[in-house]
């Protein structure tokens, strides 16, 4: 192997947004050469309209939902019962606005059942109350967050049902779907969500020492405290704000769709997220996160997903490529892995040449 | 009372189980049959099944996520070779029974050779699974063979007005196997050795790298017999069998006792675990009162209590 001389070029490779990047920008190409219009970005109704937009638009739940789990992950946790606390926010919002259609002198109006801020503000609450709820498990209990997040994945759903009473919940209230499918700026008013909160989160953990704390959590949970971290704190807060994104993700979701689905809302999000946190190159043993990277990676997640769909095969076929992206990014990420091809693409010369 | 420390975990759920029964029975007529309690394991053969390979998985310190997507990969498969391509049962199960192992030793491989993470490899095992199904085909394939049907149909009457399942018979022996071969062989110890310590069992000398790979296989194993077992029961291959089984799965193995951090726990808790969740959905299903997503609700909190309850016990080791 020479050794480069242009540093340049190594920045760039060795840049950790380096791969993600490439991968999408793969998927990208794929998805343009299957898909003539796939570039083309009308004015139309208003606001921007065409595949990319929609790929924005659809990706801004997992952008969401993978922040929070991003930062769970950094502190060597996981969060397996995001796509229940999904389902949660869904239902309660849904519950709460309700809607009616009342003519009043003549004009049909939407009413909702509670205003739309107290809705969305309770349905917020409950999810925050859920990562707090995870954050406790883990952090004061000491139960292995895996566990502890299982517990209220497989009551989670239960705890949906309970509320919509099993059915799938209508909205009839014009102003809620602005959520889900209104436009600012002629831009979906989802991505600004996604966006506002990536740039809040990202500035906290650069600008402040949080960043750092969640990563010496992460390295070395013992040596963090010993180092004066309030680890507990930091751990609660991380599960917390996990579930937030998570709430905020079921108001998109169930906004999007005019609906709440208790048992289907969010369904298998927790996998996606945990996919989009490892292909951006954040590490799955914690220590180290990238949040820029996990962006890339939902986008990735839900170009990949709207490629399948524009090949017209199956959507449920998706899951085999998944499988195959995942199964390549984690030998990719793993140093054993990269040790043995180095291993089998350039053998030692004492091998002797037999084959 | 020197013993009933190391079984605690094991008592608490034998426990739990005869309160629940105890309880069914003095609430509702007609809970107290034996047939309720043979049908307990009728049903939930394929769980029994599924769970006892996870055992080995959780008591190495690993997981397998991928168990419910290769028992409806089995099902698949064995529908579409039995119904479409018309083979023999007998040549189509043991081809895949083969498959499952060979997925979970693939898995196992990866785990082992690379220091993958379990949680990830059979994550991405899962979505395999499941997207193979539908490579298959998207819609249920409903199984007809005449001997098929017959075999699934088969009672064992142990007396009257009691009987058995083929399901339940092969459930009764994949237990029984999995007991002696984590009590009584070496691999067993092996794979006990490895949770309670991976590097301490190395240095000891255990074959840990085979030990591993072969965890995963039997995992992978359990899970396709699981799929064939299942089809006895629904009679039918489709991608959406068993979808979320594998934290069924999970739940029972922790209920009944395994530490997830491996090293600690019992086969023979693990038909507790299987048999505790069953008996819920039964009791919810006497009361009939009560709708089903309660069941999920009730095995969450159970879940959180034997999940604390061990927390406790391990602080108060320590």
């Amino acid at each position: 192997m020479s050794t480069s001389s242009l540093p340049m070029h190594k920045r760039l490779l060795s840049h950790s947004l380096f791969w993600p990047l490439v991968t999408l920008a793969l998927i990208l190409v794929v998805n343009a050469s299957l898909n003539k219009g796939f570039w083309v970005l009308q004015w139309r109704d208003g606001h921007l309209y065409g595949s990319l937009i929609d790929i924005l638009n659809r990706a801004a739940p997992l952008m969401l939902v993978a922040l929070g789990m991003t930062l769970v992950i950094a502190t060597r946790g996981i969060d397996i019962s995001v796509g229940a606390v999904v389902a949660i926010s869904a239902s309660v919002a849904a519950l709460m606005i309700g809607g009616t259609l009342v003519i009043n002198d003549g004009v049909p109006t939407h009413v909702s059942r509670f205003p739309m801020p107290v809705a969305i503000g309770c349905a917020l609450l409950v999810a925050l109350f859920c990562g707090l709820w995870n954050g406790l498990l883990v952090a004061k209990i000491g139960l292995q967050p895996i566990i502890a997040t299982l517990i209220l994945m497989v009551a989670g759903r239960g705890i949906a049902q309970l509320a919509t009473g099993g059915q799938i919940v209508t909205v009839y209230y014009a102003p809620y779907f602005y959520i889900g499918n209104g436009y600012l700026w002629g831009l979906p008013f989802a991505l600004f969500i996604a966006a506002g909160t990536f740039l809040a989160v990202y500035l906290l953990v650069t600008r402040t020492a949080l960043g750092l704390f969640i990563q010496a959590i992460g390295i070395n949970p013992a040596a963090a405290r010993l180092a004066g971290v309030r680890e507990k704190l930091i751990t609660v807060c991380v599960y917390a704000f996990c579930g937030l994104t998570a709430g905020i993700a079921g108001l998109i979701v169930s906004s999007n769709v005019k609906s709440a689905d208790g048992n289907n809302a969010g369904n298998l999000m927790e996998l996606d997220a945990i996919l989009a946190v490892t292909l951006g190159g954040t590490l799955l043993s914690g220590g180290r996160f990238n949040l820029a990277g996990t962006m890339v990676g939902a986008l990735i997640i839900q170009t990949l997903t709207s490629t399948i769909y524009s090949i017209g095969v199956p959507p449920e076929i998706n899951l085999v490529v998944k499988a195959v992206v995942v199964f390549v990014v984690m030998l990719l990420q793993s140093a054993d892995f990269r040790q043995a091809v180095r291993g089998w693409v350039f053998r030692p010369e004492s091998n002797g040449g037999v084959a | 009372m020197k013993l009933s420390a190391k079984y605690l975990p094991l008592v608490a759920t034998v426990s739990l189980f005869v309160a629940m029964a105890t309880f069914g029975s003095v609430s509702y007529n007609g809970f107290f049959s034996a047939q309720v309690f043979l049908n307990l394991l009728i049903d939930n053969a394929f769980l029994v099944i599924v769970a006892v390979g996870m055992t080995f998985v959780i008591l190495t310190g690993g997981i397998d996520l991928s168990v419910g997507s290769v028992v409806a990969l089995s099902t698949m498969v064995l529908a579409e070779l039995v119904e479409h391509q018309h083979w023999s049962l007998w040549l189509a199960m043991p081809l895949v029974l083969l498959m499952g192992t060979s997925l979970g030793a693939f898995m196992g491989w990866l785990i082992q050779r690379f220091r993958l993470q379990p949680f990830i490899v059979t994550l991405a095992g899962m979505f395999l699974a499941r997207g193979l199904c539908y490579i298959i085909s998207i819609d249920s394939i409903s199984i007809t063979d005449e001997t098929y049907t017959a075999l699934a149909q088969l009672r064992i009457h142990l007396w009257p007005d009691a009987a058995l399942s083929l399901s339940a018979i092969l459930a009764i022996v994949v237990l029984l196997v999995g007991i002696f071969v984590a009590q009584g062989t070496e691999f067993g110890r092996t794979v006990y050795a490895i949770g309670g310590g991976e590097q301490s069992a190395m240095l000891m000398g255990l074959p840990v790298a085979r030990t591993t790979v072969l965890v995963y296989s039997l995992s992978g194993f359990c899970s396709a017999l699981g799929g064939i077992v299942f089809t006895f029961y629904m009679l039918s291959g489709y991608g959406l069998h068993a979808v979320g089984l594998e934290m069924d799965a999970i739940a029972a193995v922790v209920i009944g006792g395994t530490l997830l951090s491996g090293g600690v726990g019992y086969v023979a808790g693990t038909l507790f675990g299987v048999l505790a969740l069953g008996l819920i959905q039964t009791l919810i299903m006497f009361d009939g009162s009560l709708s089903s997503w309660w069941t999920r609700i009730v095995i969450g909190a159970l879940l959180l209590v034997f999940c604390v309850l061990q927390r406790v016990f391990e602080v108060r080791k320590a």
